[in-house]
């Protein structure tokens, strides 16, 4: 029982990296219908960010602290001049985005090849999230580190500043006003634009902080990007488009379901099964967990 | 005959003659092995330009299916050097406890893992096909869940080092099909081979494209709703042209291991799914000879520009994949279509602007 629970704390805390990785994710695809490949490619910035940081400050905890508005706004800014310069160009060809901004992230992995070198750089943990707390004692105890929960409380403050973002300000109104229909909202006097470009700084940056919490629970390499970027669209699938909610409830519950089918197989194995219980999921509800409700056919 | 017909006939013909006489007759062995291998990529390019470019399907995941067709015909070539009851080499060495797995055992008939090398792919893209498109997951969502699938694949692969040979995949064949591959002339055979399958691929592609199928498959793409409402399933429309493209991967897949030595889980995981599209996309989605010309063209450019200048060619690459992308949608193909379009438009006369209807309505 105890490895059970044991196991499930481990899938929450895969949850909370998977639910940070694919906010920002979540949220441009949702408003734009947009497939940004090059979001694995920010969240290395952010993790470069950190990097470059903790070199120039030397203490680990300030320069932690530090990087998560640094991390957003570089990655932030990436972003944006994605949008400007390519994303805006192709709306109506959200195939040829996804496709486009691949390109994009093979250019931005070269570049940090060529910045910071191809072998993975690591950055040291603070002293304040080395530890680690027991939740249970016993034969077979659960613990947590300390690094695991730091993500967690990150990614729990990232869904409440957004989710108060997008119901309590007037940015979150015409966000949300766009998500549900872009042609009114534009007769309403919304510049639906200028909602993209601020849409897609938020969700870039959000890249940039998961790159941040990244830092501390593996290597920092020119590829990581790759390796997490379709965790992350699997989130983004199973959640559903345009509400934060389904995001939310996939990242966890395919997290915990990592962890269970891991702890009686191997992570191959468990890998291949969650993606089997995704298509099996997609045969019962195709749009995702929780969607927008529109009349449109698609 | 029209001249519509009788071009493509003539480029048929020049493609067959460049395979098979002037090819072979003036690169080395060693270049027409290189050869070999990219027309192995053409083989699932074209296979991509039926599901992607005609059916409008993103496939970011045929690298699942050319590794299924790969280890396929790798298992037979490696149980049959080893000789009846024998054990590959590599699972000797990661010890299996002198076992075949039982999922090995049919690939000693030599039948069998032919008929695998087609039938495996494309019995698994016809279920995810029916369980995908039936629910209507298409567009990002498919092209995600497509490169998922690949991704899962290699590391099933990595993860299975005893039965699979894992990360390094299976390796060292000695004899194919009773011809040894050490002999430089029956590499040459292989090369024919492979030469004749990217022919006959071609030819059935061209023929799906110009039926009714074809172009109910093109309605599909830019209509799916009305296509519905006309009557037809576009899930089974699509169904056909993803297991077909399927098809094409798995043979590829089976032909590159003789020609190249090697299948392993770094040739079929996500970086090389997207490889194979890069190909198709530059040279032209939609277009046959376009997607098979831009992935030998892309392939070759990769082991000659990549070795010299690794760094520029990555950022090559990836340029000119997106500017073509962005700018230039039907890929280098679709060049000579807007030349000639901007030529005639320029030269012809501007039809007349009353139109026959407003002429004959009632004054």
């Amino acid at each position: 029982m105890t490895v059970l629970i044991g196991q499930s704390f481990t899938g929450i805390s895969i949850g909370a990296v998977l639910l940070l990785i694919a906010l920002g994710l979540s949220l441009t695809f949702g408003q734009m219908g947009v497939i940004n490949m090059a979001h694995g490619e920010f969240i290395m910035s952010g993790a470069y960010t950190t990097y470059v940081l903790q070199q120039h400050l030397t203490d680990a905890g300030t320069s932690l602290l530090l990087a998560l508005p640094a991390a957003f706004a570089v990655a932030g800014t990436l972003g944006i001049v994605l949008e400007r310069t390519l994303i805006r160009r192709l709306y109506t060809r959200p195939l040829d985005t996804l496709l486009v901004t691949w390109g994009v992230s093979l250019l931005l992995q070269q570049l940090a090849r060529d910045i910071f070198g191809a072998p993975n750089v690591q950055t040291s943990t603070p002293g304040w999230l080395t530890g680690r707390i027991t939740l249970f004692g016993g034969e077979h105890p659960v613990t947590l580190s300390h690094a695991r929960l730091f993500i967690l409380t990150l990614a729990v403050a990232a869904v409440v500043a957004l989710t108060l973002t997008l119901r309590l300000t007037p940015l979150g109104r015409r966000i949300r006003a766009v998500v549900q229909h872009r042609e009114l909202a534009e007769a309403s006097g919304i510049a639906t634009a200028r909602v993209d470009r601020t849409t897609f700084f938020i969700g870039s940056g959000l890249a940039g902080v998961a790159g941040v919490a990244l830092t501390l629970v593996g290597p920092i390499g020119p590829t990581m990007g790759t390796n997490i970027i379709i965790d992350a669209f699997l989130v983004v699938v199973v959640g559903g488009i345009g509400r934060l909610r389904g995001a939310v409830v996939a990242a966890f519950a395919l997290g915990v379901l990592q962890a269970l089918v891991e702890y009686s197989t191997t992570v191959s194995l468990a890998k291949v099964t969650v993606l089997i219980a995704i298509v099996a999921f997609l045969q019962w509800r195709p749009q995702g967990i929780s969607t927008v409700r529109t009349r449109s056919l698609a | 005959m029209t001249r519509s017909r009788l071009l493509p006939l003539a480029g048929f013909a020049l493609t067959a003659v460049a395979l098979f006489a002037v090819a072979p007759a003036v690169l080395s062995d060693f270049r027409l092995s290189l050869l070999a291998r990219y027309l192995c990529f053409a083989i699932v390019a074209v296979g991509i330009a039926l599901a992607w470019g005609r059916g409008g399907m993103l496939t970011l995941g045929q690298g699942l299916f050319f590794g299924l067709g790969g280890y396929a015909m790798a298992m037979h070539l490696k149980l049959a050097d080893a000789g009846p009851d024998g054990l590959p080499d590599f699972m000797l060495l990661y010890g299996t406890g002198g076992e075949l797995p039982w999922w090995w055992e049919p690939f000693r008939s030599p039948v069998f893992a032919l008929a695998a090398v087609l039938v495996l792919p494309m019995t698994l893209a016809a279920l995810i096909g029916f369980l995908v498109f039936r629910r209507r997951v298409r567009g990002a969502y498919f092209a995600i869940l497509s490169q998922a699938l690949a991704a899962a694949f290699a590391l099933l692969l990595i993860g299975q080092q005893a039965t699979t040979g894992g990360t390094n995949g299976l390796t060292n064949f000695q004899g194919f099909f009773g011809f040894a591959l050490a002999d430089p002339l029956n590499k040459r055979m292989v090369y024919f081979v492979i030469a004749a399958a990217l022919l006959a691929v071609l030819l059935i592609t061209r023929q799906l494209f110009h039926s009714r199928y074809g172009e109910l498959l093109v309605a599909v793409r830019d209509s799916e709703e009305r296509v519905r409402f006309l009557g037809y399933d576009p899930a089974l429309v699509k169904l056909a042209a993803y297991t077909v493209s399927a098809g094409m991967a798995g043979l590829a897949g089976a032909l590159f291991v003789p020609a190249v030595g090697i299948i392993s889980p770094a040739l079929i995981g996500i970086v090389p799914s997207i490889q194979f599209v890069i190909g198709a996309a530059i040279g032209g989605r939609a277009s046959l000879a376009g997607a098979a010309l831009g992935a030998i063209a892309v392939a070759w450019a990769q082991t000659t520009l990549s070795e010299e200048f690794p760094a520029a060619w990555t950022y090559f690459q990836a340029g000119l994949f997106i500017a073509v992308i962005a700018f230039l949608p039907g890929g280098l193909a679709s060049l000579r279509h807007h030349l000639t379009r901007r030529r005639t438009r320029a030269t012809r006369p501007r039809p007349p602007t009353g139109t026959p209807a407003a002429e004959g309505a009632p004054a």
